[in-house]
């Protein structure tokens, strides 16, 4: 490159939402292939991002690639607005999508980027929910070749997945995959849902709001569009069940904070070792906080 | 006698292969290898019909093209020229002109295969019954109790002790992993069975133990079944009819009764007074 060569002023500054307009581009070609094909695992140029991969660029290149000035963003790590991850992904794209508001109400978001949970209420069909995915195959753990893993996609061969639920059953009495549990999608591909808890995944089935999930470092997107019968792979004797939350004498726990016994909680150990339960969604738990203050206050 | 398998002109040639590769290889050249190009002629022209509940053995010395033959057969290899046709109950298939997804079909619902190692045929990380069970789910069963119940029927039928069904076949006997194969082949009860080399490095009296399960098996379920083998004494005991393989050709075939008591080819002739 020509060392005297100066950028033109309007091109020097980084474009709104970082990525270049090509790189945009070609990430919005994806995100509709994945949409007309639910749940193929559509390989698209993951970006470097200015970030390591695994900390949610595949998220962020979803995220940066749809937000527009009169979208508002929330973001969530794990449930909640504050946790590191959260916060900077946040601070980044305000930082380079100027005008675009950020919120921490799930209601107001117009496009939710978020680790590993789905947001406690139900989503609506304007709202379009991103998922970070470390690992987006779910036959990785039954075929280490991927030339084979494409083939078995293609013909809808998951018959080592079931095995290996009939292998957990045999030993376990249950299926114990806690999270990413495998899930078909509109009768044909399975997919890895990203790592969220089987309490999220009957939140797939016909869900209003337009699934995304995006794997920076394996270069992979993928879709759950609205309204898509999803259907977590199972036994017919042995249905798929979520998790109870039931303590020894068979009550469903509450949150230690709001109350919310319909939530999926999170366990947290004090330092005397004593447990207490509180929401993993904390704008959810924040909210309840809130009408319950307002019910008090009337 | 209602016909299960005719297989027409089979041919296997690995490498690139030259117009003269015929003419120069088989048993009258004394080389499967052609001297002008080097491919090798792993079969050539090999044609058979199989039909319900018979035992056709295929006889021949390490390289004639025997086990070739089986793995064209059950798509682990694809062949360069030839036609076979399953004659199913309701249709046919032309085994070469079959789609991916149909071949995997047609492969998990319609045939089984017994590898001579048992690495081949059974997934050594899940358990003896997982194995049964991949393969029930493979043909689209998704009944927890149900693939438990017949995966412990299979293998009493095979005689490995029901209660081993959750160990990994790793800590089996050679002869057990064997029976464990064979369980998991018949698990969707093929009409036809692929037996390559079973018997070969196991002790005689488990040797003598499968051959009989393998017969009574055939009595039971009528399952036509194809015997790879160099074992003269299996030959004997199981099959039927019987196909002598040399180079890639076939140079005899007929009863079996016939071809040890009265072997026509000369190569024949010596296997046969070698061995007995």
């Amino acid at each position: 490159m020509n060392p005297n060569y100066e950028l033109p002023l309007d091109e020097a500054d980084y474009s709104f939402g970082f990525l270049d307009e090509f790189a945009k581009r070609e990430v919005r070609r994806t995100i509709l292939k994945a949409i007309s094909i639910p749940g193929y695992q559509t390989p698209y140029a993951s970006r470097e991002m200015p970030m390591g991969r695994g900390f949610g660029t595949g998220g962020l290149q979803l995220t940066l690639s749809l937000i527009g000035q009169d979208d508002t963003l929330k973001v969530i790590d794990q449930g909640s607005d504050d946790s590191v991850n959260a916060v900077n992904l946040r601070h980044f794209v305000e930082l380079t999508c100027p005008g675009v508001n950020t919120t921490e109400r799930t209601t107001e978001a117009t496009l939710i980027q978020s680790r590993h949970r789905i947001p406690e209420v139900d989503l609506t069909e304007s709202q379009v929910l991103i998922l970070q995915v470390p690992y987006p195959d779910p036959l990785v753990v039954v075929e280490p070749s991927e030339a084979k893993r494409k083939v078995m996609h293609g013909e809808g061969d998951y018959s080592r997945l079931l095995t290996k639920l009939y292998e957990d059953i045999v030993q376990f009495d249950e299926i114990t995959i806690s999270h990413r549990y495998p899930t078909r999608i509109n009768g044909h591909y399975v997919i890895d849902p990203s790592p969220i808890p089987r309490y999220d995944v009957p939140r797939l089935y016909r869900s209003k709001a337009l699934i995304l999930l995006g794997a920076g470092r394996e270069k992979k997107i993928y879709a759950v569009p609205p309204y898509t019968v999803t259907e977590p792979l199972a036994f017919d004797d042995v249905p798929f069940r979520t998790e109870d939350f039931r303590d020894a004498n068979g009550h469903r726990r509450a949150c230690g904070r709001c109350g919310a016994t319909d939530s999926f909680l999170d366990e947290l150990i004090a330092e005397d070792g004593s447990k207490a339960w509180q929401c993993s969604d904390s704008d959810y738990c924040n909210q309840r906080l809130a009408e319950l203050a307002q019910e008090v206050s009337a | 006698m209602k016909k299960i398998l005719e297989v027409r002109n089979l041919t296997k040639i690995h490498g690139r292969g030259c117009p003269q590769c015929i003419d120069s290889t088989g048993p009258e050249a004394d080389t499967n290898i052609c001297p002008h190009c080097g491919s090798v002629v792993a079969a050539y022209g090999v044609s058979f019909d199989l039909h319900a509940g018979e035992i056709l053995g295929i006889m021949g010395e390490s390289g004639s093209g025997k086990s070739t033959v089986v793995k064209t057969l059950y798509f682990d290899d694809a062949p360069s020229a030839g036609e076979a046709i399953v004659f199913d109950e309701a249709r046919q298939w032309n085994l070469f002109a079959l789609n991916a997804a149909e071949q995997r079909w047609l492969r998990n619902h319609r045939l089984g295969m017994v590898y001579q190692n048992p690495h081949l045929g059974l997934n050594f990380n899940v358990s003896a019954g997982g194995n049964i069970a991949e393969r029930l789910l493979m043909s689209d069963l998704a009944h927890y109790g149900e693939i438990r119940e017949r995966a412990r029927r299979l293998l009493a039928r095979t005689e490995v002790l029901p209660e081993r069904m959750d160990e990994s076949p790793k800590k089996f006997s050679g002869g057990m992993q064997q029976r464990v194969q064979i369980a998991k082949a018949l698990a969707t009860q093929p009409p036809l069975l692929y037996l390559d080399e079973v018997t070969t490095g196991l002790d005689l009296s488990v040797q003598a133990r499968i051959l009989d399960l393998i017969l009574e098996i055939q009595q039971e379920l009528n399952t036509a079944m194809i015997v790879v083998t160099h074992d003269l004494g299996v030959i004997r005991l199981l099959a039927g009819r019987t196909i002598v393989m040399k180079y890639g050709r076939i140079i005899e075939s007929g009863l079996t009764d016939q071809i040890l008591e009265d072997p026509q080819h000369a190569y024949t002739q010596r296997l046969v007074a070698s061995a007995l």
